[in-house]
């Protein structure tokens, strides 16, 4: 990166403290299985991998673009009203998200659906406008942004891989199990549809995360 | 005796430090102990050591647990005869049950164990003892029908997700063994409730008898087919379908003689729950609206899991509340809500998992507010006194 000659003070695009903000929420910030935020809507629309695939991009996209629209307001927004300005902004993004899906994956709105309105509830987003993006400029905010709704999403999608192929046999919708296995007496684990069994799934990744990773491991 | 203790002695060096085996001295450790009694001396502070470690307080379970067993075997074989109609003698019916009950205890045997050993391997702490209990109890309240590589699952899953993610033994909040009842139920339904309680798996030229219905005593009162309720003494007896191990009241009270005599089970924890359970039970019979209701307060003593869980279940000394005070509360909520689940709620049929379960989270809680309420009696009491020292 050092072909910004043009300009020296200027801050390479993906400098390492911008990767930091990438990587960083994939792993050892990682909204879910570190911070715990955001746990209903694991529970609730993890059953089967598309739907958290839509979920996690919906996610992506509105924590993106939040980010950088408060990072670019956040001169102007008076403190007092911030949380308002920041709902505002959310809520707008969510029902354009919304009406996306509905226009093109009608089913799996159907499937989402109050959850998709919830996003804007989503204390990740809020979190990450309140703690990153009301300080930061907005190519930071985004990535911080993109960043931490990654690690949310790929949790998401972890929990809904085990949910689907463990609860009901497929992938995306496809039979993965094979019919042998059936006939030779395997069955489905109906457990892994009800939502306890995302917690535990949540809980077991938490546990698999922490043990690779020793740093996040509060031993006071 | 003396060869066996010989030999441990001999192969004793390959497993400690330095040896061939290293890794697997936990494995060693465990059938070391669970053939002598550990060398250890204590070295510092009281110098008291009970010879009841935990090795031989789950043996005592394991012997009350004995005629249980003995009598689900036999159960298991009648009923199976039963169903096909046949008269055979009393040894058949025994052989039958031991050759469709015997799979079912090894394969929770097996699988527990080989995750207790994995986990004490790989954390370095002694084997704990407490699976020899839960993996008997496991097959005792599950019906004969399950399927074996469910019993493993189940099993696998209590023990890790119901006892090691929390640090073993004597640190879980639930019953394993209700854990892996309640996942089985939770996970395969139809394998756990309908008719399924029955051995009846036909070999060439039998056939179920006209009338044969599977279903236990519990489910025939839900059903509101009063007609083919069994008799009391049937129910007492225990020659009724059912889990292996629940059907019969007397084999578990035998149980009862042995845990309450031998000091291992609470007393106060199984009065307390037949109380909760009588006293529920009475309420409904005040608010008869259905044949349901209407039953004796007793018959729910004697139906479906109520006694052994009552005996072998609520008592579990780790998940049950610790002050004496609090078992009374935590034993009596049992029995209420027990029959609470099973006469207003139509999905579940039997209660005593739930209950046992849900009570088991508040356990700490209750014990909680006990001590709470101690402290704060004893400090009114402080203060009145130093008052009147005063005045």
């Amino acid at each position: 990166m050092s072909d910004n000659t043009n300009n020296p003070q200027k801050e390479a695009l993906l400098s390492p403290k911008n990767q930091k903000l990438l990587s960083n929420p994939l792993d050892r910030d990682n909204p879910i299985t570190v911070q715990v935020l955001g746990i209903c809507s694991v529970l609730a629309i993890t059953v089967q991998l598309k739907t958290s695939l839509v979920m996690a991009i919906s996610v992506v996209t509105v924590m993106g673009l939040a980010n950088v629209i408060i990072s670019l307001l956040r001169k102007g927004i008076p403190p007092r009203i911030r949380i308002i300005v920041q709902l505002t902004v959310i809520a707008a993004l969510v029902i354009l998200v919304d009406q996306v899906l509905k226009a093109f994956v009608y089913d799996v709105s159907r499937q989402l659906s109050v959850f998709v309105g919830l996003i804007i509830t989503n204390c990740i987003i809020m979190g990450r406008l309140e703690a990153f993006a009301l300080n930061n400029k907005p190519w930071p905010s985004f990535l911080d942004g993109i960043g931490n709704a990654a690690g949310y999403g790929w949790v998401l999608l972890a929990v809904g891989f085990f949910r689907e192929l463990l609860g009901s046999g497929t992938l995306f919708g496809y039979q993965v199990i094979p019919n042998f296995l059936y006939e030779m007496g395997y069955e489905n684990n109906g457990f892994m549809i009800l939502p306890p069994m995302a917690l535990i799934t949540v809980g077991v990744i938490i546990w698999v995360h922490r043990h690779r990773n020793r740093s996040l491991v509060d031993i006071s | 005796m003396k060869a066996l203790h010989n030999l441990v002695e001999k192969v004793k060096p390959n497993f400690e430090k330095g040896g061939k085996f290293e890794k697997l001295y936990r494995t060693f450790e465990a059938f070391e102990t669970f053939l002598f009694v550990q060398g250890n001396v204590t070295r510092k502070g009281s110098h008291i050591r009970d010879a009841m470690d935990m090795k031989r307080t789950m043996f005592h379970v394991v012997i009350a647990m004995t005629p249980v067993l003995l009598f689900g075997m036999w159960n298991v074989g009648y009923q199976h005869f039963l169903a096909i109609g046949l008269e055979v003698s009393f040894i058949d019916q025994f052989l039958h049950g031991l050759i469709r009950v015997l799979p079912l205890i090894v394969v929770s045997y097996a699988s527990g164990l080989i995750v207790e050993f994995i986990f004490a391997t790989i954390r370095n702490h002694e084997v704990n003892e407490g699976f020899l209990v839960s993996g008997l109890l496991i097959p005792l309240v599950i019906p004969v029908t399950t399927p074996l590589w469910m019993v493993a699952l189940a099993t696998v899953f209590a023990v890790i997700i119901g006892k090691e993610v929390f640090g073993g033994t004597g640190m879980n909040i639930l019953n394993p063994a209700l854990l892996a009842r309640a996942f089985l139920f939770f996970a395969y339904p139809s394998y756990l409730s309908g008719e399924v309680w029955i051995d009846t798996a036909l070999q060439e030229g039998q056939q179920l008898v006209d009338g044969f219905s599977g279903a236990t005593a519990l489910a025939v009162l839900a059903a509101g087919e009063m007609q083919y309720l069994p008799s009391a003494l049937e129910m007492f007896l225990g020659t009724i379908p059912g889990s292996i191990g629940e059907t019969s009241t007397v084999a578990v009270l035998l149980g009862a003689i042995v845990l309450i005599a031998t000091g291992v089970g609470s007393l106060r924890i199984m009065v307390s729950v037949v109380a909760g359970g009588l006293f529920m039970a009475f309420i409904f019979n005040i608010f008869a609206v259905n044949d349901f209701m209407a039953i004796p307060p007793y018959y729910h003593l004697i139906m479906g899991g109520f006694a052994f869980g009552t005996v072998f279940m609520a008592t579990d000394p780790v998940t049950a509340s610790q002050t004496g005070t609090g078992k009374y509360i935590y034993g009596f909520l049992i029995g209420v809500i027990t029959i609470l689940i099973r006469v207003v709620n139509p999905a579940y049929p039997e209660g005593m998992m739930l209950a046992i379960l849900f009570m088991n989270v508040f356990a700490p809680l209750v014990d909680h507010y006990v001590v709470a309420a101690n402290i704060k009696r004893r400090l009114r009491r402080l203060k009145s006194t130093t008052v009147n020292v005063q005045s």
